[in-house]
C-alpha cells in the first residue's frame, strides 16, 4: 500500500474499500495532537467522506513508540487567551465529530488501532471511533485522561464520550484522578473492545473493519453484536457490581445526584479546593448528562478556555516541563560510568528502600551491610514484600519477582562489598559514625567505586574531609518512603569529579527518581528549607496555637501534610538535631523556639514511638496528644485567621528557598521547584515556591514579610535577592512571553 | 602413568571459591524453600562475595538427586534466578550421592577442554519437598482424562480410579534394580563385612566429636552462608544443624535399628540423616585466575567413576573409584595427605577401610597384587562427615571439595582424596593437589 495523500504527518492507503489512516506526527518520536496533524487529519476525513468506495475505516500509528500520547503541552502553554483556545478546540470537536458521523451516520465503521500510550487527545480520538482494537503489552499500553495533572480538562469531546462509554461514575474517577489504566482494565470497564496480542492490533482491527462493514454494524462494542459468552455471561454482566451501581445510581436522576455529590464531596476533600479543573470537569459532566450531549460539548469548550489561563494550570504545566527537563539534564559534563553492583550500608528504612529501587527500577545487584543477622532479615522482607506488592499490582513480572529478591543480598561483615561500583551510606546521622563508614569503604573498595551518603543535612565535605578519595564522595538524599517520593537530591562538593555527579545523576534516573544537583552546605536545598518552615510552625504552637489549626491551614495551602505530622514522621528527636546543625550553620534565623528542648525529652519521639504531637496505637495516627500543651505550659487558646497561619509559616520556606538560589545551593530556580514539589510536597498547583513567588508578585511577599517582621523578628526579614526582584520586577521563572526563563 | 590428567595443554582447573548453606534435617528450618531455592540462595551468596560478576560466569552445572519438577533443569533456573546473563550456559547432571562431584568433573572437563574458563559447579537437595507420586492407574487415569474428547470420555477416563489408587506413593530411597534400599545395603555389608554395632556408634560419635569441635574452631566459618529465611527472614540459619555435641556412646547405643529391626545393626545415629540443604564452587581456569589476581585455593588433580554390582555390596564404591584416581594422578594412597570420605553409613566407611587395606580384597575385587592402602584415621574425616553434617544428597561432593580445597589452602601444600559411594553401585572419587 502506498500513501494515497501526501501529508507531512499521516500516512493514508486504501485497499479494497479499507481506508488505513495511520498518525505520524514529523519529527517528534511521539505522537502528539499539534495543529498540523488536525489539518491533516482534517484532509483525510474529507477524502473518506467523499470517497464511496471506502466502505470501511482503521485509524492507527505508524511510530513504534505507540499510538497518541495527548496534546503538545508547549502549544497548550502557548494558549494565551480564551477565545483562542477555543477557537482551536471548536476545530478539533468539529474534526471529531466527522469522525463519529462516519460510523454513525455514513454506515462506515471507524476502528482504532492502539497499541503504547492512548492518552488525552489521543484516547478522546479513539473514543470517537466505533471500536477500540487495543494491544496486550502492559508494559507500554495504557489510556486515560491526564488532563487534571496539567490542570485542564479533557478538551476533546473526553468529557462527554468518556462517561457514555464507561459510565458516569467510572468515568469521573479515571478524568478526576488522571490516572491511566493497562489493556486488561481498559477491557473490564469496556473502554476497549477487545484485546489482541501487540503484534497483531493493526491486523485485527483491519479484519474488525472489514468484517463490521459487510454486516453493516456499525455499532460501539464488540463485533458481531452477539455476546460469545453466551445466557450466563449476560446474566453475570447484569448481575456485576458495575451494572448494578449503573442501575442504583446512573440511570435515574436520583442516583444520579447522590452520584455526582458524592463525587464533589471527594474530590474537594482530597483537592483542598485549590483545584479547579476537578470542580470544572465534575460540572462539564453533569452538564452533558442533564442537559445533552451538545450542551456537554459545549460547556467543555468553555471550561476548557478558562481553565488553560489559569495560574494553577500555568503552575502544572510548568512543573511538567520542568520534571521533563531534570529528566535530560545530565548533572555534570561527563559521561556517567555503568552501575553494576551497588552496596547500601544499613538497611533501614531509607535503605531498605534504596535497595529496592536498586533493584526493581535500575536492575542492579546490592549488598546490604547491618550490624546483625536481625536488622539484615529486616532489610530482605521490606525488599521482599515490597516487590511482592509489585508482582501483585504487575508492576513487575510475578515470574520475575524471584529474581528481583535475589538482587539483594547482604551480610554483617565486608565480606562481597569490594567490587561494589556505588556505596550508598544509610546510617543514622552521625557525623563520626559516616567518615568511620567511609574510612571502612574505602580500605576495601576500588580507586573507581563512588561513595554517596544519604545524610539529610550534614555537610557532605565534613564527611569527606580525611577521604582517601574526596573527588569519589557525593551526597544522594533520598525521601522517605524512597520507593513512593520521587525526589533525589544529589549534592556535590568542590572536589566531586564531575563524572561521580553525571554517575549518581544517571543511576538516580536509573532508580526512576527525578533528580536534582546541589551544592554543598549545611542542610543543602530540602532540609534547609524545612527548617524555618518547622521553626515557625512550632512557635505557632509555643503561643498557644492549636496543633490541629497548625496542620490543617498548612494542609488548606496545599501540603500533603501539615508540620507536625510531618515532624512526627522524620521523627522529632531527629528533627532537633537537624535543627541545631542549621542553627550552627545560618545562625538565628534558624534558630528553634527554646520551648523545643522541653519536648525533646523523654520518649516523645514521634510516630515511632507512639507517642509525637499526635498519638499513635499500633503504628496508626490517632488524634493530637494534648499532653504536648501542658509539657509546654502553654493553653491551646489562641485563635489565629487561617491565612496569618498559612503567611507565618510557609513564606519563610519561600525566602529560604530564594537564600539558597543566592547563596548557589541552588543551581537555578528551577531545580529548587523540582526540589520542593517532588521532595517535600510543596503545593503543586502553586509550581513551587519560585514559581510562587513570581505569581503572588515578589513586591507583594515582601511587603507581607516586612509587616512580619515588624510583628515577629528579624527571622521575617526579606532575603536581599527577593528584594532586588522586587524592585527590579524580573521574575525568577518566566520572562515576559510566558516561556520559561 | 605420571602425566598429570588434571592438566591439559597448559590449563589447569582452580577451585578458588566455595560455599554452602548450613545443613538442616529434612523438614525443619528449610523445609519451605525447594532444592532450587537453596541452590539460587548458595550460587548468589558465592558469586557476590567473590571478586567474580554474573558477567564471567561461563557455565553453570548443578544437579538435584530428587528432581524438583517444576524446574527439572536446575542449573538453568538457578542461572536464571541469580540473574547471570542468559547466554550463560547451565545444565543439570545426575550420579545419586556423586551428583556434585559429577558437577565439579564436567565443570573441570569443560575448562580442560577450552570449553569455558570459569563453571559454578555444586548441588542442592531439598528432603523437605520431595516430589510427590500417584500409583500408575491415576497417571493413567489422568492421562486419559486430558486426551478425552469429550465429557462422557472424560467421565469414563476417570471412573476406574479407585480411593486406594489416590493415596500417594511416598519417594522411595531404593534402588530399583537392586530392590534393595540404602539402609539395606548398608545392613548387607555390615553383615559380610563383620562390622559390629559398636564399630558404627563408635565411628558415628567421633563423627560428631569432630564436627563440633570443628564448628567451634571456625573451620566452617567462611565456607557456610548464614541463611535468612524467607519470606518473613526473622529466621536465620547460620550454622549445621545435625551436629550434636550432648550426643554419649550410651544414646547411640541405645537407637533401634531402622531397616532390620530384628537382627539390624544401622540406626538413625549412624546413618546419614535426611537433609536439606546446598553447596557449590567455582572452577576457574589457572592462568585466568591468576591474571585476575584471584588465589586458587586447590587444583583438581585427578578423579574416577567407578561402578560395581550394587546387589553385591552397593556402597563399596569408593574402594573402586579410589585406586583408579590415584593410578591416573601417578600417586598411590601415601601420597594423599587428608583424605574425605562420604559417609552414608558409619558401615559403609567402616566396610571401605577393611577393603582399603586388605591384600586380599584387593586382589579378589581389583586384581591387584596389593592392597590400595591403610587409611590413617588421622587423615579422614577431619572435620565430621555427612552422619554428622547431614548429606543432602547433591550437596555432599561440592562441601567436600570445599572443605577440602580450604584444608589445603590452610596447609598451603599437599593432597586431597574426596570420594563417595552412589546408589545404583557406583563409586567416584576426586584428587585435589595444591
Amino acid at each position: 500500500m502506498t500513501d494515497l495523500l501526501t501529508l507531512e504527518n499521516i500516512h493514508f492507503s486504501v485497499d479494497d474499500g479499507l481506508a488505513t489512516v495511520l498518525l505520524d506526527r514529523q519529527g517528534e518520536s511521539m505522537n502528539t495532537l499539534s495543529r498540523e496533524l488536525a489539518e491533516d487529519l482534517v484532509t483525510v476525513v474529507e477524502r473518506i467522506e467523499n470517497d464511496p468506495e471506502i466502505t470501511a475505516v482503521v485509524i492507527g500509528s505508524a511510530k513504534p513508540s505507540g499510538f497518541f500520547a495527548g496534546a503538545d503541552i508547549r502549544m497548550l502553554r502557548s494558549l494565551e487567551d480564551g477565545q483562542a483556545t477555543h477557537d482551536m478546540l471548536s476545530d478539533v470537536h468539529g474534526l471529531f465529530a466527522r469522525i463519529e458521523n462516519l460510523h454513525t451516520d455514513g454506515g462506515r465503521p471507524v476502528v482504532a488501532a492502539i497499541h503504547g500510550p492512548c492518552l488525552g487527545a489521543g484516547l478522546e480520538l479513539a473514543m470517537a471511533c466505533g471500536m477500540r482494537v487495543c494491544s496486550n503489552d502492559a508494559s507500554t499500553t495504557q489510556l486515560g485522561q491526564p488532563e487534571v495533572k496539567l490542570g485542564v480538562i479533557p478538551g476533546a469531546g473526553g468529557t462527554q464520550r468518556l462517561p457514555r462509554l464507561v459510565g458516569i461514575a467510572a468515568g469521573l474517577d479515571l478524568m478526576l484522578t488522571g490516572r491511566s489504566v493497562r489493556p486488561y482494565s481498559a477491557h473490564k470497564m469496556g473502554l476497549v473492545d477487545e484485546i489482541v496480542p501487540a503484534e497483531l492490533v493493526l491486523d485485527v482491527a483491519q479484519r474488525r473493519a472489514r468484517e463490521r462493514a459487510e454486516t453493516s454494524d456499525t455499532r460501539e462494542g464488540p463485533s458481531g453484536g452477539s455476546s460469545n459468552g453466551g445466557p450466563l455471561a449476560a446474566v453475570k454482566s447484569w448481575l456485576s457490581p458495575k451494572h448494578l451501581q449503573e442501575l442504583a445510581l446512573e440511570d435515574n436522576p436520583v442516583g444520579r445526584r447522590v452520584l455526582f455529590a458524592k463525587a464533589t464531596e471527594q474530590m474537594m476533600e482530597e483537592t483542598k479546593g485549590n483545584y479547579p479543573a476537578p470542580k470544572a470537569i465534575i460540572r462539564v459532566v453533569k452538564t452533558g448528562v442533564e442537559d445533552g450531549i451538545d450542551a456537554g460539548y459545549a460547556a467543555e469548550l468553555d471550561e476548557f478556555a478558562n481553565l488553560v489561563v489559569t495560574p494553577q494550570a500555568k503552575a502544572l504545566m510548568q512543573l511538567f516541563l520542568d520534571s521533563q527537563a531534570a529528566k535530560r539534564s545530565r548533572g555534570a559534563d561527563a559521561e556517567p560510568r555503568p552501575i553494576d553492583k551497588t552496596a547500601v550500608i544499613g538497611g533501614g528504612l531509607m535503605g531498605g528502600g534504596i535497595a529496592v529501587v536498586n533493584t526493581v527500577n535500575a536492575g542492579v545487584r546490592t549488598r546490604v551491610k547491618e550490624v546483625d543477622t536481625a536488622a539484615l532479615g529486616r532489610a530482605f522482607q521490606h525488599v521482599h514484600s515490597e516487590i511482592a506488592g509489585f508482582a501483585k499490582k504487575r508492576r513487575v513480572k510475578p515470574a520475575k519477582s524471584a529474581e528481583l529478591v535475589q538482587l539483594v543480598t547482604g551480610s554483617t561483615d565486608w565480606s562481597g562489598f569490594g567490587d561494589a561500583d556505588l556505596v550508598i551510606e544509610a546510617v543514622f546521622e552521625d557525623l563520626e559514625l559516616k567518615r568511620k563508614i567511609l574510612a571502612d569503604v574505602e580500605g576495601i573498595t576500588s580507586d573507581d567505586a563512588i561513595f554517596a551518603s544519604n545524610t539529610s543535612s550534614l555537610p557532605i565535605a565534613d564527611i569527606a574531609a580525611g577521604s582517601k578519595r574526596p573527588q569519589n564522595v557525593i551526597g544522594m538524599h533520598y525521601f522517605s518512603p524512597v520507593e513512593k517520593m520521587p525526589l533525589l537530591e544529589v549534592i556535590v562538593t568542590d572536589t566531586t569529579a564531575d563524572w561521580v555527579i553525571a554517575t549518581a545523576v544517571a543511576f538516580g534516573k536509573q532508580q526512576g527518581k527525578t533528580v536534582i544537583v546541589v551544592n554543598d552546605d549545611a542542610g543543602f536545598y530540602t532540609t534547609r528549607v524545612l527548617g524555618p518552615y518547622t521553626n515557625e510552625a512550632f512557635r505557632l504552637l509555643a503561643e498557644g496555637v492549636p496543633i490541629r489549626d497548625i496542620d490543617d491551614a498548612m494542609v488548606q495551602w496545599g501540603f500533603p501534610v501539615g508540620p507536625f505530622q510531618l515532624m512526627d514522621e522524620v521523627g522529632i528527636d531527629v528533627g532537633a538535631k537537624i535543627t541545631k546543625i542549621m542553627q550552627d550553620a545560618f545562625g538565628d534565623r534558624m534558630a528553634p523556639p527554646p520551648e523545643l528542648a522541653r519536648l525533646v525529652e523523654g520518649d516523645r519521639r514521634g510516630r515511632k514511638s507512639g507517642r509525637g504531637f499526635y498519638r499513635y496505637e499500633e503504628g496508626r495516627r490517632k488524634g493530637v496528644d494534648e499532653t504536648v500543651y501542658a509539657d509546654l505550659g502553654v493553653e491551646p487558646a489562641t485563635k489565629l485567621p487561617i491565612s496569618t497561619i498559612q503567611d507565618r509559616v510557609a513564606l519563610p520556606f519561600v525566602a529560604e528557598a530564594v537564600r539558597c538560589l543566592a547563596d548557589g545551593v541552588l543551581r537555578s530556580a528551577r531545580d529548587g521547584d523540582v526540589g520542593a514539589v517532588f521532595g517535600l510536597g510543596f503545593p503543586p498547583f502553586r509550581g513551587g515556591p519560585f514559581m510562587f513567588i513570581d505569581q503572588t508578585g515578589a513586591d507583594r511577599v515582601v511587603w507581607k514579610m516586612e509587616k512580619l517582621a515588624d510583628q515577629h523578628g528579624d527571622r521575617f526579614a526579606p532575603p536581599e535577592a527577593l528584594r532586588a526582584r522586587a524592585e527590579g520586577g524580573e521574575p525568577f521563572r518566566t520572562d515576559r512571553t510566558g516561556q520559561p526563563a | 602413568m605420571t602425566e598429570n590428567p588434571g592438566s591439559v595443554n597448559g590449563r589447569r582447573v582452580a577451585i578458588v571459591d566455595g560455599l554452602r548453606t548450613p545443613f538442616v534435617k529434612a523438614g525443619t528450618a528449610f523445609r519451605e524453600l525447594n532444592a532450587i531455592d537453596l541452590g539460587a540462595a548458595c550460587v548468589n551468596e558465592l558469586i557476590e562475595r567473590s571478586p567474580l560478576t554474573p558477567e564471567d560466569i561461563d557455565q553453570v552445572v548443578f544437579g538435584a538427586v530428587i528432581p524438583e519438577l517444576a524446574g527439572p533443569n536446575i542449573g538453568r533456573e538457578i542461572a536464571s534466578r541469580v540473574n547471570l546473563p542468559p547466554s550463560v550456559d547451565a545444565y543439570s547432571v545426575s550420579r545419586a550421592c556423586a551428583t556434585s562431584t559429577q558437577s565439579i568433573v564436567s565443570g573441570t572437563q569443560a575448562i580442560l577442554t577450552g570449553d569455558a574458563d570459569i563453571v559454578v559447579a555444586g548441588g542442592a537437595e531439598s528432603m523437605s519437598r520431595p516430589p510427590v507420586v500417584y500409583s500408575d492407574s491415576v497417571v493413567d487415569a489422568l492421562m486419559d482424562f486430558s486426551a478425552a474428547k469429550d465429557v462422557a470420555g472424560k467421565v469414563r477416563a476417570l471412573a476406574g480410579v479407585r480411593p486406594k489408587d489416590l493415596a500417594p506413593r511416598p519417594p522411595a530411597l531404593e534402588d530399583l534394580s537392586s530392590g534393595l534400599t540404602m539402609g539395606q545395603a548398608a545392613e548387607k555389608m555390615a553383615r559380610e563385612n563383620g562390622i559390629s554395632r559398636q564399630d558404627q556408634d563408635a565411628y558415628a560419635f567421633e563423627s560428631h566429636l569432630k564436627a563440633v569441635e570443628a564448628w567451634e574452631k571456625g573451620i566452617y566459618d567462611d565456607e557456610v552462608m548464614a541463611l535468612l529465611i524467607p519470606p518473613d527472614y526473622e529466621d536465620v540459619v547460620a550454622k549445621d544443624g545435625i551436629p550434636r555435641s550432648d550426643t554419649s556412646l550410651d544414646k547411640l547405643a541405645a537407637l533401634k535399628p531402622v531397616f532390620d529391626r530384628k537382627y539390624g545393626t544401622v540406626t538413625a545415629g549412624n546413618a546419614s540423616p535426611l537433609t536439606d540443604g546446598a553447596a557449590a564452587v567455582i572452577l576457574m581456569e589457572e592462568a585466568k585466575a591468576r591474571a585476575a589476581g584471584i588465589e586458587p585455593r586447590a587444583f583438581v588433580r585427578s578423579w574416577a567413576f567407578e561402578g560395581l554390582d550394587a546387589s553385591w555390596q552397593m556402597l563399596m564404591g569408593p574402594a573402586f573409584a579410589t585406586p583408579v584416581a590415584l593410578h591416573r594422578a601417578g600417586m598411590t594412597l601415601a601420597d594423599i595427605d587428608v583424605i574425605d570420605m562420604h559417609e552414608a553409613f558409619a558401615a559403609q566407611v567402616l566396610s571401605n577401610l577393611q577393603a582399603f587395606a586388605s591384600a586380599e580384597w584387593a586382589q579378589e575385587h581389583l586384581g591387584r597384587d596389593s592392597a590400595i592402602g591403610e587409611i590413617d584415621r588421622d587423615k579422614l574425616n577431619l572435620y565430621g562427615g555427612s552422619v554428622s553434617l547431614g548429606h543432602p544428597f547433591a550437596a555432599t561432593g561440592a562441601r567436600q571439595a570445599t572443605t577440602m580445597a580450604n584444608e589445603l589452602l590452610r596447609r598451603d601444600a599437599g593432597t586431597a582424596l574426596i570420594t563417595q559411594c552412589a546408589a545404583g553401585g557406583l563409586g567416584a572419587a576426586l584428587i585435589l593437589e595444591r
